[in-house]
C-alpha cells in the first residue's frame, strides 16, 4: 500500500495536535498502555459517569500512528455509553487486523476508518490498537496494558 | 548535482572494491520493494548471502550430506571433512592458536549464553562483580544479570560520553578485588562505536580477568585477530557476515575452554556413557552437542572464502567512505540528529528526526523500496542513555552503493515533506 493513504492529513492533523492531551484531575478510570517494541506510551483516564464516557484525556509519548488513533479514539468515545465504547473497540480492532472489511457491512467506525491501511502493515497494527486496548483496560478496571506477552491485543483479536 | 557516485567512481584508486561486480553475486539484491528498487541498508541486523555460499549450501545439500562424526560411509566422511575443514578456515579467518579453540554455536547470543553457563555459572560466585558496557546489546546484558541473579553477582557498567564513546578512565576504576569478569562489544550494533577492546582486555589482565568480546558487529566488516586482541572469549554470527543464519561461532582460549563444564549434554559430546558415568569429549566437541547445522556451518566458511576473496581491508575501506558520505549528506538536513558520533566508528548511522517517531520514518522509507531498522535495536540501556526511546539506523555492507545513500537522503526528505 501507498504511505499516503495511511499517512493522511487527517491522521498527522491528529498527531500534531492531539486532541483531549492531558490527565483528568477527576478521573474515575485510568489505565497505562505500553508497546515495548517501538517504545509507543500512553496514559488514559476517563470519567464514567452513569456507564457513560462523560470526559476523557489521554498523553504520552508514541508514533504518529499510535498518537493520531490515541486523539481521535478520545474524540470518538467522548459521550458515548461503555457499552457503546466497547463495540468500537471490538470494531476497530477488527479493522486493524483485517477481519473487519469496512467496506462490506455497517460498522461505527467513521472517520476512523483512515486507520484501515495499517492491515497491511502488520508491524504497525499494535500502534494504532494501543489506545482502544488501553480504553479496554482502563474501562474494565486494569491499570496497564502491554502489547506484547499475554496481553497481546493482536493474538488475543485471532 | 553531480552524483557522489561518478565522482568517486573517477578517483577510484586501484585495488578499491567493484561494487557493481559485489553486487552481481548478491541474487536478492535485484528484488524489487513497493516497485522500487531494494536499498537495503539494514545489514547490522543481518546481512545478504552471495551467489557462492548460496551454490554451497545447495551443493552440500544435494550431494554431500550425513551426519557427522558417526559412520564409515563416504558421505558421513565427505560430511564430517567438510564441516571440519569449515572449522580450519575459521580458524584462519580469525587468527585463533588451534582448531580446537573455535566451536560452533547458534550465533553470538548462543556463544555468550555457553560461557555465561559454562565458565560463569562454574567460576563466579556470591559478591563477585561483572563488568558490561553502556552499549551492550542485550544479549551481552541479559546472560550476565542473569547469573547475577542466580548467584548474587553484581553488574557494574562502563559508561559512555555523549559521542558514544567508553569512558576508559571509569572503566579503569570499576575494578577491585571482587571483579571477576568483562564482557564488551567491539562494536556498537546501535551507535556504531568501536571500542579499543585490545587495550581494554590489557586493563582487565592486569586484574587478572577474563574478558569476552561480542564481536557480530565487527568480524564481518574487519580484520580480526583474536590473538592480538589477547580476549578470552570472542563471539559472532554467521548471518551477519553474509553466512547462513542458525551458525556462529565462539573462539576461546583452550585452557579455559578445557575449564569449563559443558552447556549441554547429549551425542557428539561424549567419549562414554554408562548410567554410572559419563566421560566428556575433548574441545570442541563438548560444546557441539547433538547434530549440529552442518550445512550452516560449511556454508559459514565459503563465507570466510568468499570474505577473504574481496578482502576484509577494502571491504572496511569501501564502508567507511560510505559511512563518510551519509553523514555529511544527512548532517545538512535540518531537524536530523546523528545518535553516536565516536570518532572511530564502524558503518552505522543511527538518526532521529525532529518531530516523527523512527517508526514512521521507517514505514516511509519503506515506501521507497529503502530498508532500514527502526526501534531500540535491543540496545534500550543506550536508548535511555541519549534520552530517546528509538532511532531510525542505516547500516551499510560492502554490496552499498553512494547512489544508495542518496536514496536514503531522499527519503528522508519525503518524510520530513510528509510530516512538514
Amino acid at each position: 500500500m501507498d504511505s499516503k493513504q495511511l499517512y493522511q492529513e487527517v491522521i498527522l492533523d491528529h498527531n500534531r495536535k492531539p486532541r483531549n492531551w492531558g490527565k483528568l484531575a477527576d478521573a474515575s478510570h485510568k489505565a497505562e498502555g505500553l508497546n515495548p517494541l517501538c517504545g509507543d506510551h500512553i496514559w488514559l483516564s476517563l470519567k464514567l459517569d452513569d456507564a457513560r464516557v462523560e470526559n476523557i484525556a489521554f498523553e504520552g509519548e508514541g508514533c504518529a500512528i499510535c498518537k493520531a488513533s490515541s486523539s481521535m479514539m478520545t474524540t470518538n468515545v467522548k459521550g458515548k455509553t461503555v457499552a457503546e465504547a466497547e463495540q468500537l473497540v471490538r470494531e476497530f480492532r477488527d479493522m486493524a487486523t483485517g477481519k473487519l472489511d469496512i467496506a462490506g457491512g455497517p460498522n461505527h467506525l467513521g472517520r476512523l476508518t483512515v486507520f484501515a491501511g495499517v492491515r497491511d502493515l502488520p508491524s504497525r497494527v499494535k500502534c494504532a490498537i494501543l489506545p482502544w486496548h488501553t480504553l479496554q483496560a482502563a474501562l474494565r478496571s486494569e491499570t496497564v496494558v502491554s502489547t506484547e506477552g499475554d496481553q497481546d491485543p493482536v493474538a488475543a483479536a485471532s | 548535482m553531480t552524483s557522489a557516485n561518478t565522482v568517486l567512481q573517477a578517483i577510484k584508486p586501484a585495488g578499491a572494491l567493484d561494487v557493481g561486480r559485489i553486487r552481481a553475486d548478491f541474487p536478492i539484491l535485484n528484488v524489487e520493494v513497493n516497485g522500487k528498487p531494494l536499498v537495503y541498508l539494514d545489514n547490522a541486523a543481518s546481512s545478504q548471502m552471495p551467489k557462492q555460499v548460496i551454490d554451497r549450501l545447495v551443493r552440500y545439500q544435494t550431494s554431500e550430506h550425513a551426519n557427522i562424526h558417526r559412520a564409515v560411509h563416504a558421505l558421513s566422511e565427505k560430511a564430517t571433512a567438510e564441516y571440519e575443514g569449515a572449522r580450519r578456515k575459521i580458524r584462519r579467518f580469525i587468527n585463533a592458536k588451534e582448531e580446537r579453540e573455535v566451536i560452533y554455536t547458534r550465533g553470538t547470543t548462543d556463544s555468550v549464553n555457553l560461557v555465561m553457563q559454562g565458565y560463569g555459572r562454574a567460576f563466579l560466585s556470591a559478591g563477585d562483580e561483572i563488568i558490561v558496557s553502556q552499549l551492550e546489546h542485550h544479549s551481552n546484558i541479559v546472560p550476565w544479570q542473569m547469573l547475577c541473579e542466580e548467584k548474587g553477582a553484581k553488574l557494574r557498567v562502563i559508561p559512555c560520553n555523549d559521542a558514544g564513546e567508553l569512558l576508559l578512565d571509569d572503566y579503569a576504576k570499576l575494578f577491585n578485588a571482587n571483579t571477576k569478569f568483562v564482557a564488551i562489544t567491539h562494536v556498537s550494533n546501535a551507535l556504531g562505536t568501536i571500542n579499543p577492546v585490545k587495550d581494554m582486555t590489557a586493563t582487565a589482565h592486569h586484574h587478572g580477568v577474563p574478558v569476552l568480546v561480542d564481536g557480530a558487529q565487527a568480524v564481518p566488516h574487519m580484520k580480526v585477530d583474536v590473538q592480538d586482541l589477547d580476549c578470552d572469549f570472542y563471539a559472532f554470527s554467521g548471518h551477519k557476515m553474509c553466512g547462513p543464519t542458525g551458525i556462529g561461532i565462539l573462539y576461546g582460549k583452550a585452557q579455559l575452554l578445557e575449564k569449563m563444564k559443558p552447556f549441554e549434554g547429549g551425542g557428539d559430546m561424549i567419549l562414554s556413557v554408562t548410567f554410572e558415568k559419563t566421560t566428556y569429549n575433548a574441545i570442541p566437541h563438548k560444546f557441539e552437542a547433538g547434530t549440529p547445522p552442518i550445512a550452516a556451518a560449511i556454508g559459514l566458511g565459503a563465507t570466510v572464502d568468499y570474505l577473504e576473496s574481496v578482502g576484509l581491508d577494502r571491504i572496511a575501506a569501501h564502508e567507511h567512505d560510505l559511512l563518510t558520505y551519509a553523514t555529511e549528506a544527512i548532517s545538512q538536513l535540518k531537524g536530523v540528529r546523528i545518535v553516536g558520533t565516536a570518532r572511530n566508528k564502524g558503518a552505522v548511522l543511527s538518526f532521529t528526526l525532529e518531530g516523527v517517531h523512527p517508526h514512521d520514518v521507517g514505514t516511509i522509507l519503506n515506501e521507497d523500496g529503502v530498508a532500514v531498522r527502526t526501534g531500540h535495536h535491543c540496545a534500550q540501556p543506550v536508548m535511555r542513555r541519549f534520552g530517546i526511546p528509538a532511532t531510525a539506523r542505516a547500516s551499510f555492507y560492502l554490496y552499498n552503493t553512494f547512489a544508495e545513500v542518496d536514496a536514503l537522503v531522499a527519503g528522508i526528505r519525503r518524510v520530513q515533506k510528509i510530516f512538514g
